[in-house]
Formats: structure tokens, C-alpha cells, sequence
């Protein structure tokens, strides 16, 4: 990349950035040119020398100017004028803000302790980065967390990889570390490409840049989608399995059958550094594909057809998805499809996955930051005693439990929300909102951090905070929040606006009011020089120049002792080998090896239900036009995608009276929605998608109506708390519904 | 050259729309209309394991074939942002000789 990051007149210029919300997305860096003229943001471009996005940009990047000059975007403090819910507001100034925040926070934490404020945060945002250290450094309270039943957004696979890998998040390999990408020396493309409940093309989960899928099939990469619909890219497939929604586990298990059975997995790498094959290979033979077939409702000579294309194509590779954490027994399908890498010799092999380091820029300073709290907070944070193994592998509390702490002020009534870049009672990560609003509708005091008044901004904020979007802050972004860095970029501010700060500035300047020793910074960039020198050789400024740093990776690890703590060969994990048998799963009462039951709710577990609720409800699907519930006010964006869509099977369609196009009711015993109908047979008959995260901006915002929150609000059907023994799992992808026709978004 | 023109492997166009949004900010073109528009075949399933499911961007009256950013020294807007890299400026014969040894679903189009 070139040295230069800014060029132009005073007036009129150009800035090279790298993409890391706000607007939301993941941490993909996406390389921009932003054009400026008298400090607006006028258009941008594509980053043809960025290595990994060459120009490319979708069209939430390409819509930046349309977002940040919205005339709904609050770019000044609020202060509620009216009662909640009125949406009356005054401007006050960012000093007044923080000192009143700062006012409250002493005054509620003096009488009722440090933990009686909660911190929550959305996702993909830089929240999900800098939310825990505003907890613990800034409000030295360690009641924080992300309001998603069963901590169930990468948190659980990011868990299982520690327990069973311990390595950070296992990726396909994309070359992404790599300047000269794929025509690196070394580098293998991978033969076949599992994606197993996941969108990569529209979700770029975590970092993973979605169209290299692209790339890869242009060079030759054979695709396998696992989905219980046809995406565009199982459209384009060599195979794609339509299973029934929550089987996953199931056919991970006779994949390994098959594997195995038939002898096609790598010995040399089992013998040296797996362990427990024996018992493992043992638990896969009560899996056969006849059985499997039958749970799956897939014909039974695909799994034999892609178990062999999987383990005889040297290399190939997996991507799973949220499914894995958002389905009952997701997480031994995450420990099962684990497995299927390790056995066939993928892990951390050119083509294969790549794995993060165990340690990563930014993770020391954000574990760091614990130590603001007083002896015994962090260790009794809520929920933490419940679930060991969560209590372990997430720093967060139990989401589950704190929502039932809302409701119960047991064991601590909570006092005071700050609000993080989430917009919870929108159907986005929480399953049962209306108990999220009434919950947090206690709070004697909440602020929220937003771009937009929302309507979680609207239902609960006594103060908004304008957050910065990219354009307009300094910072960095880092792939797989750290967890599997290709590599770290520069995020250049292009333009000054004093009304709106960044999630480290907010952390700065309100730590200087309330715990000043942890928060020296000067301001952000300070901030990153710092933090950059502690684990680089060089500071901001230098990255700025880069544009883009990509380290060195190296290939087999464990052979060379790079993956242990203490400098031996092999895993990080208690045997010192990737467990196929799991020696910590049985301190925390999980089966020690993966194993496959029947979702929460299905025809099979619930047969008492399945005649009133025939269909299997599943959501989230992606889009590109959206991240989570942002981007419904972008008239462009709306224009290509205006009303939530329920997918439904034509044979379910005409069961049902639908058409095409219709406004269909959503319903269960828990409530309901309206969404628009696609009829089409991407979707598996009996199995209705519904998308998350709407909301209309375009209508009333005062209470009741909050700008239509509730009216295509699919989290209102999903039941909290149906978790395994290690706090995982969930129903987002596995629901029972039944669905009518309506006569519009009111029903 | 002969004319401009776009060569379109549409075998791989996603559906991401960029192209659009690209081309809309390039001309500052608004709302409702469009110097490129992708078109849509619904997916639909062939036989038991085979499945349609194709995106077609189709050039408007309003596309100059980015004549400004060509004379530049740069690309076309919609081909520097296409997610999927699917679009490629250049001489139409040149790209259409490219598309004839190319295999899979692809073609050629201009508006000059």
C-alpha cells in the first residue's frame, strides 16, 4: 500500500481508511478512499491496494454518505424532556453529559454498590471491544454483558475452539495474512469449502471478508452449504444440504461415522496430536448416515458423498456459523465439526483453518482492566457460579440469569443501564425483548450510546450519547476481535465532528471523571500509540502510514511449540492435544465427547405442540443491506429491501392461503409478528425463515408505537434460558410456529 | 478500441448490489433510478440436486461507461466495487474474444 493516507487541498480531500463501524459491521477492515470536501463527506471509494477487499465494497460502505448525513442522526448529548417514552429531548453539551453521568454513577453506586449499574452491548460494533473496559475501568462494575440468551453470537465457539483446540477461533484459511494473498508461497486452496450455517457472503462474520469465498471458487474451491435453505451460494454449490433445522449436531456425528468407518482420516496427525480417539471413534458409530438421514431429513448418501469429498481432498476446510451457537445442541456440533478438521489433518495447514494466537494486541489491556475492580467482583459477576465453563471462556455475565435479575432484583437490584451500541428491545440478539423493556424500564437512570434515536433510545434513554461513525474517529480495527488477526489496520478520522466521540474517547473521558489513575490517556490516538508500541514495533502514526499490517503466520504450530503458554509442542488444552475427548467438559457436568438431542422445541420434544405449531421456525439470515437492526432509515438500502420477509415453502404457502407478496402472521404460544411472504423453494417445506432486526424508523417514535418495534419483532416468539449444561446453546435457528395470512404490518 | 463495453460473468454475481449504489454515487443519481440495475432469475430448483439462481446487471440510459474516471487512468465504478469481481471494463470485441473462451454464464454489454 502506499505511505500516504490523506491527499487534497484543506477544503477538499481524500482519506484511506479501513472499515470498522459505526454503521455496524465486523471487524473486516474493508479498505476506502473518503472524499471530503468543507469537512462533509461527499462519496467514497474502493481501496484497490487494500490486500484482502481490492476495491470491493458493499453497500453499507457505499451508502456512508447517505448514513452519516442523515437528517434523523443525533450528533449532540440529549437530555430526556418529557417521560420516557415521549421522545422529547433538550440538547446539553458532551462536558454536562459526562458530569451528569459521572453525578449519577457515584450517587447510585455510593448506595448500592459497584455492581448495581449494568453495562450492555450489541454486537459487531466497537462496543463488543471497548464495552467490557467501560465496565471494569471506567465504572468499576462487573455486572456487563451482551443480552443474547446463551451468550450465543461466537462467544460459545470461541469457547469450545479454547476447550477442545486451545487456540483462538479456528478460520478458513484465505490467504488473508498473506501481502501477496493467494499466490503466496506455500498457500494451498483449499479442494472443497464446508459452510455450514453460515452466510459468509453477506454476514462477513467476525472479520472473514465473504466474497474471498469468490475468489476461491474462481481458483478452483468446491462449495458444500449446510442449511436448511438453498442461499445463493448453495445455489451455487457442488452439494447443499437442506437439513431440518437443529440437526447439526447429528450429521457432524455421521460425517465423523463415515470418516472413520472408512478409514480416510489422517493417522499420523490423530496418533500425535489428538486425544481420546478411541472413545470419540466409539460415540461417531451410534451415529450411522441411516440415522442420521432420519433426523436430518436428508437423503442418506449425501453425508457418504461429502464425508469422502471432505477427508480425501487434501486440504479442505469448514466454516461454521452462528447455528452452532444458536441451536440447542450447537455446541458438540461445534466440538464435532472441530473434530472433522483435526482428524483430517486441517488444523493449521496451508488450506486448511488457521489459528489465532493465544494472546493478541489489545487482549492484555482489556483483561487488564479487570483490575480495577475490588477483590472477589469480577469472580461473582453474574451467573458466573452457575456456569463454570461460561464463567471461564466469556468475561461477561449470564445473559439468561441477569434478565431474570431485572424482573427479580435477585441477587442485586440493578439501578442503572448504560446502553452500548444496543438497540435490545429490537428483534437484533435478545430473544424475549418485551422482558428486556420491562426490566430495564426500572433503571432509576440509563444511558444510551447511539447513532440514531432508537427504539430502545426512545422506550428507556434518560441521556443519548452520539456515537462517531468511522469517518469520523481514530482507531484500529483487528480481524476476529484478536481472536484470529490476519492482520491490524488503521481507521482514519476523515472528518471533525466535536458532537459525536468513539467508544475509547467516551471510555477516556468519562474514566477521567471516574476512575482517573486507569484512563492517562491524552485521547484516542494516544490511546493506540500506546497500546500499539506495548505489542508492535511501531506506533499510529506508522500504522496510519501502512494503511495495513499484516504479520507473519506460521503454518503448524504445535509442531514448533508456538501454541502452548509454555513454549512445548502441541495444544493448549489440559492433555496438551486437541480433545476429541474433552477432559474439562466433565468438571462442569457436559458429556465429555459431542452427542446430538432433540432441539428445545420440535414435533419430537414437544409432540403436544407440533399439531397447534407445525412449522419450525428459524431466524437471522443476512442481508446485504443491513447489519442487525441499523440501516432501516437509509432510503437506499430500504429501497432494495422495504419490509421484514418470512420465507415459506410453496406446498406450506398453498397449505396455508398464502401468496407471494402477502402479509403473514407469525405466531406461537409465546406471541407474534407480521412479515411480508417470499414464497419460494429455497426454504425446506415445513420450515419458515424469518428475518431479524426490524424496525421502522419512518413512523411514530413516542410510546406506544416506538417506531413499529414490535410489529415484525420475530424475538417475541423465541423462549430464554434453553441452555446446556455449559450455559451454551439456544433456539434462534429452532423454533415452533404457525403462520396466517394477515391483512398488513398490523395484522 | 471499438466501443466501450462491460464483460459480465454473471456465474458469479452475488446480488450485492453494489454496482448500483457505485453508479448512483459516481452520477449522482438518486432514488428510483439507476445507470446500472441488477436483474434477478428467482432461484428456482432444476432436479434433485441442481438449482437457478442468476443476477444480471443490465446498463440504463444513464450509464456514460464512466467516461471521467476512464479518462483518468481509473475503472468503472460498478467494476471497482463488485463484490464478487464480475464486472470488467474494456473494448467491446476485446471482451467479447475474452468471453468466448471463458466457460460458465457470461456476457458482454454496452449502451453506446
Amino acid at each position: 500500500m502506499k505511505d500516504q493516507w490523506k491527499w487534497g487541498t484543506d477544503n477538499d480531500y481524500w482519506v484511506r481508511t479501513c472499515a470498522w463501524s459505526a454503521p455496524g459491521c465486523h471487524p473486516v477492515g474493508c479498505g476506502l478512499k473518503l472524499h471530503v470536501v468543507d469537512n462533509k463527506l461527499v462519496n467514497v471509494d474502493g481501496d484497490e491496494e487494500h490486500p484482502v477487499t481490492n476495491g470491493r465494497l458493499c453497500v453499507r460502505c457505499l451508502t456512508l454518505p447517505e448514513y452519516l448525513n442523515h437528517p434523523q442522526r443525533i450528533t449532540t448529548p440529549l437530555k430526556r424532556a418529557g417521560e420516557r417514552g415521549e421522545n422529547k429531548w433538550e440538547p446539553i453539551t458532551w462536558d454536562d453529559a459526562l458530569d451528569l453521568i459521572a453525578e449519577k454513577a457515584r450517587e447510585i453506586q455510593g448506595k448500592y454498590g459497584m455492581d448495581s449499574i449494568v453495562v450492555i452491548q450489541g454486537t459487531g460494533r466497537q462496543a463488543a471491544l471497548y464495552a467490557p473496559p467501560l465496565a471494569f475501568g471506567v465504572f468499576r462494575t462487573s455486572t456487563t454483558l451482551m443480552g443474547i440468551s446463551g451468550y450465543s453470537c461466537y462467544g460459545p465457539r470461541c469457547a469450545v475452539a479454547e476447550f477442545v483446540f486451545g487456540t483462538g477461533y479456528p478460520e478458513l484459511d484465505f490467504a488473508s495474512y498473506f501481502p501477496d494473498s493467494y499466490d503466496h508461497p506455500g498457500y494451498e486452496v483449499p479442494k472443497y469449502i464446508i459452510s455450514w450455517g453460515k452466510m459468509p457472503l453477506t454476514s462477513n462474520g467476525d472479520g472473514f471478508f465473504g466474497h474471498s469465498l469468490i475468489d476461491l471458487m474462481k481458483r478452483g474451491s468446491k462449495i458444500i452449504t449446510i442449511d436448511p435453505r438453498i442461499t445463493w451460494l448453495g445455489a451455487h454449490a457442488d452439494t447443499a444440504i437442506r437439513l431440518r433445522p437443529g440437526t447439526d449436531a447429528a450429521l457432524a456425528l455421521a460425517f465423523l461415522n463415515v470418516i472413520i468407518d472408512e478409514d480416510l482420516y489422517d493417522h499420523d496427525f490423530v496418533d500425535k496430536w489428538c486425544y481420546g480417539f478411541d472413545q470419540f471413534a466409539e460415540r461417531c458409530r451410534e451415529y450411522p448416515p441411516s440415522r442420521a438421514a432420519e433426523i436430518c431429513e436428508i437423503p442418506e448418501h449425501l453425508i457418504y458423498r461429502v464425508a469422502r469429498q471432505f477427508a480425501t481432498n487434501k486440504p479442505s476446510s469448514l466454516m461454521w456459523g452462528l447455528t452452532f451457537d444458536q441451536t440447542t445442541t450447537g455446541g458438540q456440533a461445534s466440538h464435532a465439526a472441530l473434530a472433522m478438521l483435526a482428524i483430517c489433518g486441517y488444523v493449521d495447514v496451508p488450506g486448511g483453518v488457521t489459528v489465532g494466537q493465544p494472546s493478541t494486541f489489545l487482549g492484555k489491556w482489556r483483561v487488564d482492566t479487570r483490575s480495577n475492580l475490588a477483590p472477589g467482583q469480577f469472580e461473582n459477576r453474574l451467573g458466573a457460579k452457575n456456569f463454570p465453563a461460561a464463567d471461564r471462556s466469556q468475561w461477561v455475565c449470564n445473559p439468561d440469569i441477569t434478565l431474570e435479575c431485572l424482573e427479580t432484583d435477585e441477587p442485586i437490584k440493578l439501578r442503572m443501564a448504560v446502553l452500548q451500541s444496543t438497540n435490545i428491545i429490537s428483534p437484533t440478539n435478545n430473544v424475549q425483548p418485551q422482558r428486556w423493556y420491562a426490566g430495564l424500564k426500572k433503571m432509576e437512570f440509563t444511558v444510551c450510546r447511539d447513532l440514531f434515536l432508537t427504539p430502545t433510545a426512545v422506550a428507556l434513554a434518560d441521556v443519548f450519547l452520539p456515537v462517531a461513525t468511522f469517518p469520523e474517529l481514530d482507531g484500529v480495527v483487528l480481524p476476529h476481535y484478536g481472536r484470529n488477526p490476519f492482520f491490524v489496520a488503521a481507521i482514519n478520522k476523515a472528518i471533525d465532528n466535536p458532537g459525536v466521540r468513539s467508544d475509547i474517547e467516551f471510555c477516556i473521558q468519562l474514566g477521567k471523571r471516574l476512575n482517573p489513575d486507569a484512563w492517562d490517556y491524552k485521547d484516542a490516538v494516544d490511546f493506540f500509540d500506546r497500546q500499539l508500541h506495548a505489542s508492535y514495533d511501531f506506533g499510529f502514526d506508522e500504522l496510519r502510514h501502512m494503511g495495513v499490517y499484516q504479520g507473519e503466520y506460521t503454518y503448524k504450530k504445535y509442531e514448533k511449540g508456538l501454541s502452548r503458554g509454555d513454549g512445548k509442542p502441541g495444544f493448549n488444552t489440559p492433555s496438551g492435544r486437541i480433545e476429541l475427548y474433552s477432559l474439562l467438559y466433565p468438571m462442569w457436568g457436559e458429556d465429555p465427547l459431542p452427542y446430538y438431542h432433540e432441539p428445545y422445541y420440535s414435533k419430537y420434544s414437544h409432540p403436544e405442540l407440533a399439531e397447534e405449531y407445525p412449522l419450525i421456525l428459524t431466524t437471522g439470515g443476512r442481508k446485504y443491506t443491513s447489519f442487525h437492526s441499523e440501516h432501516r432509515m437509509i432510503a437506499s438500502l430500504r429501497e432494495i429491501d422495504p419490509w421484514a420477509k418470512v420465507t415459506i415453502h410453496p406446498a406450506d404457502a398453498e397449505k396455508y392461503g398464502i401468496q407471494n407478496g402477502d402479509w403473514v402472521t407469525i405466531e406461537n404460544w409465546l406471541g407474534k409478528c407480521q412479515m411480508k411472504a417470499w414464497v419460494s423453494e429455497v426454504i425446506k417445506e415445513g420450515v419458515v425463515h424469518c428475518e431479524h432486526g426490524w424496525w421502522y424508523p419512518e413512523q411514530e417514535g413516542a410510546e406506544p408505537n416506538l417506531f413499529g418495534v414490535w410489529k415484525s419483532n420475530v424475538n417475541l416468539l423465541l423462549p430464554h434460558f434453553c441452555v446446556n449444561p455449559l450455559g451454551f446453546g439456544s433456539i434462534y435457528k429452532e423454533m415452533m410456529c404457525k403462520i396466517y395470512k394477515a391483512q398488513g404490518l398490523d395484522g | 478500441m471499438t466501443k466501450p463495453a462491460l464483460l459480465i460473468n454473471y456465474e458469479y454475481c452475488t446480488g450485492c448490489h453494489s454496482c448500483e449504489i457505485a453508479c448512483r454515487n459516481e452520477h449522482g443519481i438518486g432514488l428510483g433510478k439507476w445507470g446500472i440495475k441488477m436483474l434477478e432469475v428467482p432461484p428456482f430448483q432444476i432436479d434433485e440436486e441442481h438449482w437457478n439462481w442468476d443476477n444480471a446487471p443490465i446498463l440504463t440510459s444513464l450509464c456514460d461507461m464512466c467516461a471521467d474516471r476512464i479518462a483518468a487512468g481509473g475503472d468503472a465504478a460498478c467494476a471497482h466495487v463488485c463484490l464478487a469481481q464480475c464486472i470488467e471494463y474494456g473494448d467491446f470485441l476485446e471482451l467479447a474474444r475474452k468471453a468466448s473462451e471463458m466457460t460458465g454464464k457470461v456476457y458482454v454489454i454496452s449502451n453506446q
